[in-house]
């Protein structure tokens, strides 16, 4: 009965979503108030109707409905509790209606905060945000349903997949959701703003913050991921350019871009027809890699064309979206009057070099994803499109952008002078050329790509404070006028510098990680001792220990560093008899400045165990880098600009 | 998180990872290092996206145990990764070869690169103020001057 009444809420959610996305069309257009304003309660019935679905299908997972088939397919009884809650997402259908759940908070969210918007604009927006729930929930419903029943009802289900039983599958998928979903709204205001052919630096100052949080809640959901997949896969990886991975990087390139030159056009009104473009395209991205991860053309382009009923139909939401946004554009952007001028050496311009090489890099990491597949299509041959690819393309791209992202902040606006910032930075480039030299003498001269990246981000650190040193005329003003300068500082300068410091303290975590990795791959037996970097594990054994769903083996290492007791780890090895699958679980014991990682294997049957150990330097540096990054975005979000005439200003940025 | 999203997205079964076992390595550290080298940038074939060195499937295992027996038997890199490219087509490796058709693939990102610039730069000039003003003739100079001064009597 309540899988029934979910259905019911997901069809009155459709119907809904296509009066809002007509009627204040119509009202804005003729200039009808009544119409117009029909848009802001559309907008919350809509999210009521998709909450009461949503809490539908938790109540069928919760209480192991199994006459639904999702819940059949995707929870057993055995499961904890926290499963079979977070499992409501951890599928197909589920994590549809995941996604359209966020798109209705995003749409009443802009209705609610969006009281300082004018009318017509709001109405607009909220239009097209309708056309978006729309297309998904008529592909939920009719390709993707989460509450189709079926009879009889097994006595249990299957089990939702083991690697998905942790507590990260509670926090990952839901930030990245609320990222990709995000730029649907940055979407929806340049969609609006094409239609009343207007951009002015007030919109960009109404997008700024959305597109904020949703890049900042990506930049989590990413990092978490990540993070996940490097205690849960258990070789101490933590990126594959894998085309999933590809699918979430790909918007939050964009989003980032866009978030830049939002600036542009807030400051200086100029960039106004790109930055609708880039806002266009953030959320097209986000609509590609909802095809790449939903239509199974990753695992084959055959198997697509097996079953094509759901790639099919969101590749029609693909071609819809896309191609109508950009016709709109096409048509009337060249309407958009040009704004302020500027000299190429200027604020500007380095944030118009920040476009070209984050917008190359998405269009880079954009063809690795696509073109095997494109290939594949054509039948023109299979090919592998791999890290050694990205690794030669993409990263060569970052590196005269982080470069550049050390001056373009000591740029001035319209005209710069550029020796007088490069000679600002010579504590940085002492700095850079000592770290490089260290690096390369430690490392013997072969450490070259980790001189080039840890020499990188000292430079972007030691800038970046340059910078905030700069606003804040520290040591050259009395300490006093520095602190009233430190007390004034707008939010979003210091989000800046929080931002770029974050991403700076992410790749020398990332560079050192991937280039010192140690490793150690053997047998041991009880009893046996390991050294690895200054560390000795002390092996002593496995013993049974059994959880609600799984049977593991848990080794026990007792971890001492020059005879002084450090740790004692426990890695397992957990096998779940209903998937009759095998998962590890990896040990850790972190410094904050190097993990100690230990996984344990199979027994040769002879009471050897197979072990593997890394010791990765930094690594932890990658996610802690991401969460300063996120925090830069969320300092930026709260700067008193965005919230003026916006008295929920709070809400907001608690959201 | 390739394997999780991949799973949470598909519902697939995989296996854990972390494949290399102790008794694949070899003896010598100069060849193993070299087998890590060459089993980065092969794929195992049965999987999705996958490194030899990073999957447990069976196929994988066959292909570091050659990829170490050629390795022992005195063959180069080259030898090694063309033996395969032969024997499996370049569709194991994950650091595609450039031919005619993967051109785009290798070229694409310098050619956005180049086009992006050459668009920022045409954008750029075409904004630019009309350059300085050109220098008045004497004629108007005069015409100028005078007006000024009109201007300054009243």
């Amino acid at each position: 009965m309540i899988a029934e009444l979910g259905q019911f809420a997901l069809a009155l959610a459709l119907i809904v979503a296509v009066a809002q996305s007509i009627v204040p069309l119509v009202g804005a257009a003729r200039g009808d108030a009544a119409l117009t304003a029909f848009a802001r309660p559309a907008a919350y019935v809509q999210l009521a109707a998709v909450a009461a679905a949503f809490i539908a299908l938790t109540h069928a997972y919760v209480t192991s409905d199994f006459s639904v088939v999702s819940v059949a397919r995707n929870t057993h009884t055995s499961m904890p509790f926290l499963y079979r809650l977070t499992g409501v997402w951890g599928n197909h259908e589920g994590s549809m209606l995941l996604w359209i759940l966020i798109l209705a908070i995003m749409s009443a969210a802009v209705a609610s905060f969006g009281a300082n918007l004018p009318d017509g604009l709001r109405a607009r927006v909220l239009a097209v945000q309708g056309m978006i729930g729309v297309a998904f929930l008529t592909f939920i419903l009719f390709t993707s349903n989460p509450f189709t029943r079926q009879f009889p009802a097994p006595l249990d289900g299957r089990e939702l997949n083991p690697l998905l039983q942790d507590p990260g599958l509670a926090f990952h998928p839901p930030w990245l959701y609320l990222g990709y979903v995000g730029f649907s709204v940055a979407f929806s205001f340049a969609v609006a703003a094409l239609i009343e052919g207007k951009v002015d630096p007030a919109w960009a100052r109404w997008v700024r913050p959305w597109t904020l949080f949703a890049w900042l809640s990506l930049t989590i959901g990413i990092a978490l991921g990540s993070w996940w997949a490097y205690y849960e896969l258990g070789w101490g990886g933590w990126w594959f350019w894998d085309p999933v991975e590809n699918a979430s990087f790909m918007p939050w390139l964009i989003g980032a871009a866009l978030l830049h030159s939002a600036v542009v056009v807030e400051k200086r009104d100029a960039l106004k027809s790109w930055t609708i473009l880039l806002a266009l395209i953030a959320f097209s991205f986000s609509l590609i890699g909802t095809f790449l991860v939903r239509s199974g053309v990753l695992t084959s382009v055959h198997a697509f064309a097996v079953d094509p009923a759901r790639g099919v139909f969101i590749l029609m939401i693909l071609f819809a979206a896309i191609g109508g946004s950009l016709a709109l554009y096409a048509w009337r952007a060249p309407a958009l009057k040009a704004g302020g001028l500027f000299q190429p050496l200027s604020r500007e311009g380095a944030l118009v070099l920040n476009n070209l090489l984050l917008a190359t890099g998405a269009a880079t990491v954009l063809l690795g994803t696509l073109y095997p597949l494109f290939l594949d299509v054509l039948d023109a041959g299979k090919v592998s499109v791999g890290p050694p690819y990205f690794n030669s393309t993409f990263v060569p791209l970052m590196v005269p952008l982080v470069a550049a992202m050390a001056v373009g902040p000591l740029l001035s606006w319209k005209r710069a002078d550029i020796a007088g910032a490069i000679s600002r930075l010579a504590v940085a480039g002492i700095a850079t050329v000592a770290v490089i030299g260290i690096v390369l003498y430690a490392s013997g001269g072969t450490g070259f790509l980790a001189a080039v990246g840890l020499g990188l981000a000292a430079w972007l650190f030691i800038g970046t404070l340059i910078e905030l040193a700069e606003r804040l005329r520290l040591f050259r003003a009395p300490l006093a006028e520095s602190f009233e300068r430190w007390r004034h500082l707008p939010r979003s300068a210091l989000g800046m510098s929080v931002a770029h410091g974050g991403l700076a303290i992410a790749i020398a975590g990332m560079t050192a990680s991937s280039l010192f990795q140690a490793e150690q791959i053997l047998a041991m037996r009880a009893g046996e001792v390991v050294t690895m970097r200054g560390y000795d594990l002390r092996f002593e054994g496995i013993v049974q220990a059994n959880g609600p769903n799984y049977q593991a083996e848990r080794a026990r290492f007792i971890v001492t560093s020059g005879g002084k007791p450090v740790t004692v780890l426990t890695p397992e090895r957990r096998f779940y008899p209903v998937q009759r699958q095998q998962t590890t679980e990896a040990a850790i014991h972190t410094t904050g400045l190097a993990d100690l990682y230990v996984v344990v294997g199979d027994s040769d049957g002879k009471g050897a165990w197979t072990v593997r150990l890394y010791h990765n330097p930094l690594v932890p540096w990658i996610w802690a880098g991401c969460l300063i990054m996120a925090l830069g975005g969320g300092l930026s979000l709260t700067d008193r600009r965005l919230r003026v005439g916006a008295p929920k200003q709070r809400l907001q940025a608690a959201e | 998180m390739r394997r999780l999203v991949l799973i949470l997205l598909f519902a697939v079964t995989a296996l854990p990872a972390a494949a290399i076992r102790p008794d694949e390595i070899l003896v010598d550290p100069a060849l193993e290092a070299r087998a890590r080298n060459l089993g980065k940038e092969l794929r195992c074939l049965v999987c999705q996206n996958q490194s030899i060195d990073d999957s447990e499937a069976d196929l994988a295992r066959d292909l570091r145990k050659l990829v170490r027996e050629r390795l022992v038997a005195g063959d180069s890199d080259p030898a090694i990764r063309s033996f395969l490219v032969a024997r499996y087509g370049d569709f194991v490796r994950l650091d595609p070869p450039l031919r005619v058709a993967t051109a785009v693939l290798w070229f694409g990102p310098a050619l956005v690169l180049v086009l992006g610039a050459i668009g920022i730069a045409v954008f750029l000039r075409r904004r630019r103020p009309a350059a300085a003003p050109a220098a008045l003739d004497p004629v108007d100079r005069a015409r100028l001057e005078r007006v000024l001064a009109e201007d300054d009597r009243r």
